[in-house]
């Protein structure tokens, strides 16, 4: 890296500018309409029932949305990295479709099939277990659009790990199972942590998968994206700007965290090589 | 498992975990039988629900003037959003990439910011700074320029989702290109636009339009933020998501995946971009022989 090259003050303006005005400015006035609302003001919109109640039924949904795709997702990076069958390659390509496909298709889409008629929502009304507007169904919306992030983490640790460590625990004498538990995931976890906690992140703040399917009923499958824009579309901005910080500002403990999850992870790159 | 005491190194593959046929079989079926369930039945149900009353209703779903209208829009919206993304995901990369300044990481950090964010609280933050009683609400109101609950939020919105979209394929790829052929034409008396456009550019030419079809993508098919600085006001400013949502409360189940058909055409080339570009990558770095 060297200076020589011509630019850098245009480049670093027009990026610097740009960011100022497209991300900073519209961040900062949303912090700054938070901080205006006063904190007493602030409990009490947090402490609502129906806020509570938005953000106990995200959490809880979320973590079941992640803890779905930690297991599937893992399972998923495995079979891409560790065999070879027809149809990998297409296997390994659908596996971006949640993070093509628009919000609002992959939600009418989920809601047709889990709905009542539906080709999964019919067998499974039969086992007396419904989907659609219940917080199930929230969950199956943000596991769908959260998948990508554990599966693109862990497969390229997956790709790197050596054999050798693997061969050794065999020669030993040590079973798959234990082999795996004691071997493989350890190195692997601090990807596997950042792909669960990417996801964790973008299920908290999912909107457009979820509002087809959760039937959306105040204090019980009501979640925090679209009780934002109930507040915004009652014109109770005071409302809106307090959880829409709330959830900014979990978003960047999670950031933080992901971070600090990735220098973990290169550390243990760096120690292994 | 039959285990051979010391096998040769150079012998055949050895046994790792799970390779026992028994494990591949049962971990194989479970996630393609899971894949089917999970990846491939809503790409098959969206394409179903549209053409359940045949070709002709689906044709007649996609000519109703709204939702030829939310076409127009959603076409207008990328033409402008995409071009400025693709300037600024250059910028940032050449910034962040040939470059070393204190504040770089954070830089970085900073671009890719928008990707963390929730679009819902990128729509309400916007509402904040061009709505009514936003920042600029009153001097927006005063020369009468509309923003909010119009086209121009809508591409602002659009504009904030999608920034890191370019500078997140070109900036790993130009730091590990790192900076020599740019040096060796700064000697050769080429100027820095010349440089971009002669030497930087082409060499990312692959992860610049990946990058760009990305953004495409995702500025066609954003919902939330739009949603919110929309004002979903029909046939003026309802984009494609929104005219989903709209016809599908309608109960006109067959004009919303209609509209779903489309953005599901759109994600499905841009997936089928990603597998050709990467065995383009994958051939070079074969005949190269370095990760370039």
């Amino acid at each position: 890296m060297s200076r020589v090259i011509p630019g850098f003050p245009l480049s670093f303006g027009i990026t610097l500018l740009y960011l100022s005005l497209i991300v900073l400015l519209p961040l900062g006035a949303l912090v700054w309409t938070a901080l205006d609302i006063g904190w007493e003001r602030y409990i009490a919109i947090m402490t609502g029932a129906r806020t509570a109640s938005a953000f106990r039924v995200t959490f809880l949904t979320a973590f079941g949305a992640t803890a779905f795709n930690a297991v599937y997702g893992l399972a998923l990076a495995w079979v891409l990295v560790r065999y070879d069958f027809p149809g990998k390659r297409l296997l390994d390509a659908l596996v971006d479709v949640p993070f093509a496909l628009p919000t609002a298709v992959a939600g009418i889409a989920l809601s047709a099939l889990l709905a009542k008629n539906g080709w999964f929502g019919a067998p499974l009304a039969q086992l007396g277990i419904s989907v659609a507007y219940t917080p199930l169904g929230i969950a199956v919306a943000m596991a769908f659009t959260s998948l990508p992030f554990v599966v693109r983490t862990v497969q390229p640790v997956l790709e790197d790990l050596a054999a050798d460590v693997e061969e050794a625990a065999a020669t030993l004498g040590a079973s798959d199972a234990r082999i795996f538990a004691r071997v493989i995931f350890p190195a692997i976890l601090p990807a596997f942590a950042t792909g669960c906690a990417l996801g964790f992140a973008r299920s908290l703040g999912e909107f457009g998968a979820i509002i087809f399917i959760a039937g959306n009923l105040p204090l019980k499958t009501e979640v925090v994206s679209l009780l934002t824009f109930i507040r915004i579309e009652e014109y109770d901005y005071p409302a809106a700007a307090a959880i829409a910080a709330t959830l900014l500002g979990i978003a960047f403990a999670l950031l933080l965290t992901i971070n600090m999850l990735q220098l973990w992870q290169q550390r243990r790159m760096g120690t292994a090589d | 498992m039959a285990r051979q005491p010391l096998p040769e190194p150079s012998a055949r593959p050895r046994q790792r975990v799970g390779d026992g046929p028994r494990a591949r079989a049962v971990i194989i079926g479970g996630v393609l039988a899971l894949a089917a369930l999970v990846l491939v039945a809503p790409l098959v149900a969206i394409f179903t629900e549209a053409f359940r009353h045949g070709a002709g209703a689906y044709l007649a779903a996609l000519a109703a003037p709204d939702t030829r209208y939310a076409v127009y829009l959603t076409l207008i919206t990328a033409l402008v959003v995409v071009p400025i993304n693709i300037g600024f995901g250059i910028a940032a990369a050449w910034t962040i990439a040939k470059f070393s300044f204190p504040g770089r990481n954070l830089l970085l950090a900073l671009v890719e910011l928008p990707f963390s964010i929730s679009p819902i609280i990128a729509g309400v933050a916007y509402l904040f700074v061009y709505g009514a009683q936003g920042l600029l609400g009153p001097f927006l109101e005063a020369h009468d320029i509309k923003i909010m609950f119009a086209v121009p939020g809508i591409m602002l919105a659009s504009l904030f989702v999608t920034a890191p979209f370019v500078a997140r394929e070109l900036v790993p790829l130009m730091l590990a290109q790192g900076t020599e052929e740019e040096e060796a034409a700064v000697t050769l008396g080429a100027g820095g636009w010349r440089i971009l456009r002669l030497v930087t550019l082409p060499n990312v030419r692959f992860a610049l339009l990946y990058g760009a079809a990305l953004c495409n993508a995702r500025v066609m098919g954003e919902f939330g933020a739009v949603s919110i600085v929309s004002g979903n006001i029909r046939g003026q400013t309802n984009t494609m998501p929104l005219q989903i949502e709209l016809l599908y409360q309608d109960n006109n189940a067959i004009g919303a995946f209609a509209v779903a058909t489309l953005l599901t055409l759109v994600a499905l080339v841009t997936l089928i971009a990603k597998v050709i570009i990467e065995r383009i990558d994958a051939a070079r770095a074969r005949t190269t022989g370095a990760g370039h």
